[in-house]
């Protein structure tokens, strides 16, 4: 097929005005840098890599705040003209670089004159990652059959409370087992209500997670106030890799973890597996585009629904047990602070892609660890906002950057079947 | 092998689709099945697929009789169905298409890809069906996709193949190539059931044909003795006049010029390149062309919903560019759209709610702040009156109307509201005889009072009965004009980009 002239010139318009407007961006980006963290800063930041119990110690890495911030936001300001002069195709690793400068000079203002451990830092962002990314495949599992899980949440706290109380009376293992049986019998009412009986799936989704605050409130005030006993869980413990434990930094992000973070990271391995590597993972994605030709090729829309959905109802159960028994070891009252909803957020982030999902919840994860370890530099900025962090990025990026994402077809949609 | 259906009937509420019906295929055979637009030629084929269940009658195969509670049943046993609108999922490749359902595994469950390709390009060789396994379905033109649906239903050693109004898509290029393909199978002994509502396609392809009429089968036909007014006449039940007559008129001024228009295209497909062309009162005017050569990019930006880059257009002398498709709407330019269910229907909603949905907010149904359901209620049954919509309420959904109802629910809604200017894109796509005859003399005395008529139709047939000038689409251009008495050589030859 021929191609018009037109077509490419007025592609070219068009890129060269994105570019402009990127640009620009960043040029605003490094100003702001500048202004806010350029002005007044004195001494050295000095940030730990390693404990220095650590078999291979990697010295500190100490960096001049002043030059710091000023040679960083020139290069942002670099980055941003070239993007203006040159109109390249693809500019999101220049973006990327961007944005990595602009948190690194956030943080080398903080700990100026002062010291901070860096790997700590990574080490917690894997940790707050996890019930997010589990959350995220949770999600992933029910909307790739189009079924909207809101009640996520909900089911996370259920498992919460299951793994603190279950946990307190027969030892942590089985106390996880059931938070994971509870979660399916979740995702079980769930499917009940949107396959079967079609109600709203939104409305299903925020009646759980009305039903579970109301109910474990109930309990922890009834049970576990006067029963404190019933909320003392033994907590899994961290299990070292041997050798790669030992490696700097990657050795305490990755490989000095309870079970929770493995087992996290095996999810998402195998939803990726399952979904887009064997046969039922193809049908449940056909189930989730267009159901009606799976219908026609003999596959059951309701039941491959319904399994589906109780898996990510279980998924759920264990990434609600991680804030008890992989955590602090007792339940609290609205505990998972709304980690199921951030892990919608990370779904649609990663774009219903279990990996996807899996580095966007660590993006929400370090915003996390960042907030709670600045608390204790001590910045000027009050906590109260360093607590938002994961919720403003949770929104800028919904609304900033996934703008485009494409869900599976059929979501939302109840299926009628004839007969 | 011997498929035989016995007494089967079938009512959705009310409505008796199938009545006592009995019907026989064999190996080596093409049954073809004719019959108005909601006749329940679709219905009975869901039953034989397992889609739908029987209230009552047989299924028997080889003299066995069988039931079948769902599609995989029906499958088992060898029948497998295209159906109207297609069921391909657009984000799955061919092979996934292929093998849903009936996927080649290794171990844990594991897709064996290799295999899935290798069987789809092996059928595809042996039939000749030339289809690229690992391309994206919503990528391939429609043609192709159709062969993706056939090598679908051989994958899985079908018997007996269904065909649901297999050539209301194709190009006629492709439709010969379906014919070819047809043949094939055949040769190779399969069975094969054609639905269609072109009437030449049976005689020439058919070795029976049986009538359905309101559920009921009501003849049989021998396609080498029978023509095609003796079919339209068993179809509908009274004799249809199957030429379209078109008064002489003069043409009054000029109601729409566009001058140098340029638009982009998706991506992939090519934009348009300097349209210039005037449509003026009392005329239809025909647009001719292969499918893709951009007629759809075309009449997307006269009706607002794609964005012109330079250029203009004119209506009653007033410059529009780029607005919306409402105020366009709200000129009185009425848009009947290529695709129904895509674009010209919200297939949950009601046939009511269908009716209103580009006029909801004009007084006459609504108060500004409340909807006025009644009369919404009573122009959703003078429009089903007046253009022989069947369905047995105007409360149910735009997916329960059988295809064709569908489509003159469209035509129904655009054609009865205060309107200037008509674009109708392939207004008289899957339906059937009867309906066909009067929806052209709708647009004939539309014509005849004043309106401007822009036709987009695949079916030369149709373009050359009803346009008083007709332009020829290739390549994004307008390569030729002619005059509605040109020879159908010399068009066919432009739509090929031979002008000389
Ligand atoms: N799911 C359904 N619910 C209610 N009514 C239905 C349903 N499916 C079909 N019908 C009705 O049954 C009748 C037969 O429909 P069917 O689709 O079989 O017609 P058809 O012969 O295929 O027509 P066409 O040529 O227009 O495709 C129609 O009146 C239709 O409205
Ligand atoms: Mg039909």
């Amino acid at each position: 097929m021929r191609k018009f002239a037109l077509s490419k010139q007025t592609m070219n318009i068009a890129r060269t005005q994105s570019s402009l407007i990127s640009g620009s961006f960043l040029i605003l980006l490094a100003i702001l840098v500048f202004m806010l963290f350029g002005f007044g800063v004195e001494g050295e930041a000095t940030f730990r890599l390693s404990r220095p119990s650590d078999p291979y110690a990697l010295p500190n890495l100490v960096l001049p705040a002043e030059s710091f911030i000023g040679i960083a936001s020139l290069t942002i300001a670099f980055f941003g003209a070239r993007l203006i002069v040159k109109a390249p195709k693809e500019y999101s690793v220049i973006f990327a670089i961007s944005f990595f400068l602009a948190i690194a000079t956030f943080l080398v203002w903080a700990t100026a004159g002062k010291s901070f451990s860096l790997t700590g830092m990574l080490q917690a962002t894997v940790v707050r990652a996890v019930p997010i990314a589990l959350a995220a495949m949770a999600g992933i599992m029910c909307e790739r059959v189009a079924v909207i899980n809101i009640g996520i949440e909900g089911m996370m706290l259920a498992g919460a409370f299951a793994g603190a109380f279950f946990g307190s009376i027969f030892g942590s293992v089985l106390g996880l087992l059931i938070a994971i049986a509870v979660g399916g019998i979740f995702g079980l009412m769930l499917a009940l209500l949107v396959v079967t009986f079609r109600v709203d799936q939104i409305i299903a989704g925020v009646a759980i997670n009305i039903l579970v605050l109301g109910l474990t409130s109930f309990f922890t005030s009834h049970l576990l106030k006067k029963n404190p006993h019933l909320n003392d869980t033994a907590v899994f413990k961290s299990i070292q890799i041997p050798i790669l434990a030992d490696l700097p930094i990657i050795g305490p992000m990755l490989f000095r973890h309870n079970i929770f973070v493995y087992l996290a990271i095996l999810i998402v391995f195998s939803t990726t597996f399952y979904l887009f590597k064997t046969a039922y993972g193809l049908r449940a994605r056909a189930v989730g585009e267009h159901p009606k030709a799976a219908e026609t090729l003999g596959i059951s829309v309701i039941k491959t629904r319904f399994i589906n959905v109780i898996i990510g109802g279980m998924i759920a159960g264990f990434g609600g047990a991680w804030f008890t028994l992989g955590s602090v070891g007792r339940f609290d009252e609205g505990m998972t602070g709304g980690r199921g909803f951030i892990g919608l957020a990370a779904m649609i982030f990663g774009r219903w892609h279990p990996v996807g999902a899996l580095l966007a919840a660590l993006v929400f994860g370090f915003a996390d660890s960042l907030q709670q370890k600045l608390a204790i530099l001590r910045t000027p900025i009050p906590s109260e906002f360093l607590a938002m962090a994961p919720y403003i990025v949770t929104i800028i990026v919904v609304a900033g950057i996934v703008g485009s994402a494409r869900p599976p077809q059929a979501i939302g949609k109840a299926y009628i079947k004839e007969n | 092998m011997k498929i035989e259906l016995k007494e089967i009937s079938k009512s959705f509420g009310p409505v008796a689709a199938n009545t006592k019906i009995n019907l026989s295929v064999s190996s080596g055979e093409v049954l073809g099945l004719l019959g108005e637009n909601g006749a329940g030629k679709t219905t009975l084929m869901n039953i034989l697929t397992g889609l739908y269940q029987p209230d009552s009658g047989q299924i028997l195969i080889r003299d066995q009789e069988r039931k079948f509670y769902n599609p995989r049943d029906a499958i088992k046993n060898g029948i497998g169905m295209v159906h109207q609108h297609f069921m391909l999922v657009p984000v799955f490749s061919v092979s996934e298409n292929v093998i849903l359902g009936n996927e080649p595994i290794t171990n844990v469950n594991r897709i064996n890809k290799k295999e899935a390709r290798e069987e789809v390009l092996k059928i595809s060789s042996k039939y000749n069906l030339d289809v690229d396994p690992d391309e994206l379905v919503e990528r391939l033109p429609v043609g192709v996709q159709q062969r993706v649906e056939i090598i679908k239903i051989l994958f899985r050693e079908a018997e007996l193949l269904i065909f649901d109004e297999p050539t209301a898509v194709l190009t006629p290029q492709e439709v010969l190539d379906f014919f070819r393909i047809v043949s094939n199978l055949k040769k190779s002994g399969k069975a094969i059931i054609f639905i269609t509502h072109k009437l030449h396609e049976v005689i020439q392809i058919c070795d029976r044909i049986n009538v359905l009429r309101r559920g009921e089968m009501v003849g049989e036909a021998n396609p080498k003795k029978t023509s095609n007014s003796e079919l339209a006449e068993l179809m509908v039940g009274r004799s249809v006049n199957l030429k379209t007559k078109r008064p002489k008129i003069n043409r009054g001024k000029v109601l729409l010029e566009t001058k140098n228009l340029q638009v982009m295209s998706n991506k992939k497909e090519m934009g348009l390149s300097n349209i210039n062309l005037k449509l003026h009162e009392n005329e239809i005017l025909g647009i001719a062309g292969v499918q893709g050569n951009g007629q759809t990019e075309f009449i997307e930006a006269l009706t607002g919903l794609r964005k012109i880059s330079s250029g203009e257009i004119s209506y009653f002398d007033k410059r529009y560019t780029n607005l919306s498709p409402r105020k366009i709407h709200k000129m009185g330019i009425k848009h009947i759209p290529e695709d129904r269910q895509k674009q010209g229907l919200i297939n949950e909603f009601s046939i009511i709610e269908n009716v209103v949905l580009n006029t909801y907010y004009e007084d006459a149904f609504s108060n500004n702040i409340s909807l006025n359901w009644n009369s919404a209620k009573s122009e959703a049954a003078r429009v089903m009156k007046q253009f022989d919509v069947r369905a047995s309420s105007e409360t149910i959904p735009a997916n329960n109307l059988s295809g064709g109802n569908q489509q003159k629910l469209v035509i129904g809604r655009e054609m009865s509201r205060k309107i200037n200017l008509l674009i109708a894109s392939q207004p008289t796509r899957g339906v059937d005889v009867g309906s066909i005859e009067y929806i052209h003399s709708q647009i004939i005395s539309a014509r005849n009072a004043g309106i401007g008529i822009l036709l987009n139709s695949t079916e030369l047939e149709e373009i050359i009965a009803l346009s008083d000038r007709i332009i020829v689409f290739f390549e994004g251009k307008i390569v030729a004009e002619l005059s509605s008495n040109t020879d159908p050589q010399i068009i066919g030859m432009a739509m090929a980009g031979v002008v000389n």
